[in-house]
């Protein structure tokens, strides 16, 4: 299956890009998709735990499974101000 | 509380929206409003919150001015710069509107006043730039059952919520902050200096609606604004049943000051920057800011390796040699450190404060 994964703030600059497709086998869980995510970025690591997952506009839990066609976004905290 | 004629003239243009209408209006002049913050977004809130008449607002900030500040906190001018962030603000509200009482709180917001001072106040509005003290507004405002209306920046984006004691609060959100260092402030990252005002002034609408009560708070929902793709998307979140705070099992029952980034301290050496003249003199400096960083100084002699490119340039380094790593704040280089030292380099040290540090002790030394 294929997700379209929209990224935010300082996972953005590591990532370098808003928004890209990301394939998944089927069964594929909120927090595979951001294991394939780590796994080409090793820079996103240290932001894995506090990273919140938001499925289609919900903030979810990592073990919550994806569908074809779903929008995840990884939100990571954000603290300036 | 009844208004006289001069407010009556001042508030017209509210007076005409039948949501605020003149019984809302009375009620922004009876309402206190504090604002944690008084930098990149606590500028448009105050002066939002000034001209809309809230009848009573507190500043807290324990900064002074500084010139790199002006960019983007627009309730200051050159001639502030210096001066204490929450009384040149408390001038700048007296300014706009002499009908508002202003307390300028030029302190330290922690654990030691923190219910003390939400507990004077309608509402909250979160302008503090570090986790440490963005979690201390949560979790008193929570504990005092005082709405907090939160906002936080980082480049292009941002961030705007609303928690409240009967809803979902920022550790439902997000229950712990990143790894010390991981997120850069605004000092180490930089912010476009309007996205300060969009997102300030938006929080700056909540608070007021929740003042006036009319419309639909931020509750559970997080806006997320992106002022470089020029879009907002808004995100829906739940209690969290194992919040440590608002959940069934909650351990927190005190407002306290968590503890950020000293065990991190603890895991990498540091040299302090007093100490970086002496060290270069038989260890190289090993400089891992991004390329366009460079641009706002260097130290001559420096290797440039930026951070972020670091895992794939690690063959460039020889783990035989001694290097102190510098960035501008200190937080890029303590990552950088472990980095290194988890590929083999054993001598390697960070410069604690970063460059921004040593400049300060270095007036020679053109850094900004």
């Amino acid at each position: 299956m294929t997700v379209r994964i929209i990224i935010f703030a300082r996972l953005r600059e590591i990532v370098g890009a808003a928004e890209r497709p990301l394939t998944l086998p089927s069964g594929a869980l909120v927090r595979d998709a951001w294991a394939a995510l780590a796994a080409e970025m090793p820079a996103l690591s240290p932001l894995e735990t506090s990273t919140r997952v938001a499925r289609n506009g919900r903030i979810i839990a990592t073990d919550e499974p994806l569908h074809d066609g779903d929008e995840i976004a990884f939100l990571p905290p954000v603290g300036g101000g | 509380m009844s208004l006289g004629p001069r407010e009556l003239r001042r508030y017209s243009r509210h007076l005409l929206i039948p949501e605020v209408g003149l019984a809302g209006q009375e009620r922004l002049a009876g309402a206190r409003a504090l604002v944690v913050g008084a930098g990149g977004l606590g500028s448009p809130a105050l002066q939002y919150l000034a001209a809309a008449g809230v009848g009573r607002i507190g500043i807290v900030d324990d900064d002074v001015v500084d010139e790199t500040n002006l960019q983007r906190q627009t309730i200051f001018g050159t001639e502030d710069i210096g001066k204490r962030k929450a009384e040149a603000a408390a001038q700048r509200v007296h300014a706009i509107n002499p009908f508002v009482a202003v307390d300028p709180l030029a302190l330290r917001f922690d654990e030691s006043n923190a219910r003390e001072l939400v507990a004077l106040y309608d509402v909250v509005l979160d302008c503090s730039d570090r986790f440490p003290t963005r979690y201390l507004v949560n979790d008193a405002c929570i504990l005092e059952g005082k709405p907090d209306v939160y906002a936080s920046i980082f480049r292009f984006d941002g961030q705007v919520g609303v928690f409240t004691r009967d809803a979902p609060c920022y550790r439902c959100l997000y229950p712990e902050p990143p790894p010390a260092g991981s997120v850069p402030t605004c000092a180490e990252g930089g912010v476009l200096g309007v996205l300060a005002g969009i997102v300030g002034a938006w929080q700056a609408s909540e608070a007021l609606k929740l003042l006036l009560r009319i419309g639909k708070p931020l509750i559970g929902r997080l806006m997320l604004v992106d002022a470089l793709d020029g879009n907002t998307r808004e995100v829906r979140f739940d209690r969290d049943p194992q919040c440590a705070l608002c959940g069934a099992g909650a351990t927190i029952r005190q407002a306290r000051e968590m503890q950020y980034g000293e065990q991190e301290a603890r895991d990498v050496e540091e040299i302090e920057p007093s100490e970086l003249d002496e060290t270069l003199r038989e260890w190289a400096l090993l400089d891992v800011r991004e390329p366009h960083e460079i641009v706002l100084g260097v130290i001559p002699g420096a290797i440039h390796v930026p951070a972020s490119e670091l895992e794939a340039r690690l063959h460039e380094l020889d783990s035989a040699r001694r290097y102190v790593v510098a960035c501008r704040v200190g937080a890029k280089s303590r990552w950088a450190v472990q980095r290194l030292r988890d590929a083999g380099f054993s001598r390697v040290r960070h410069l604690r404060g970063g460059l921004l540090a040593y400049a300060v002790e270095h007036e020679d030394f053109a850094f900004f």
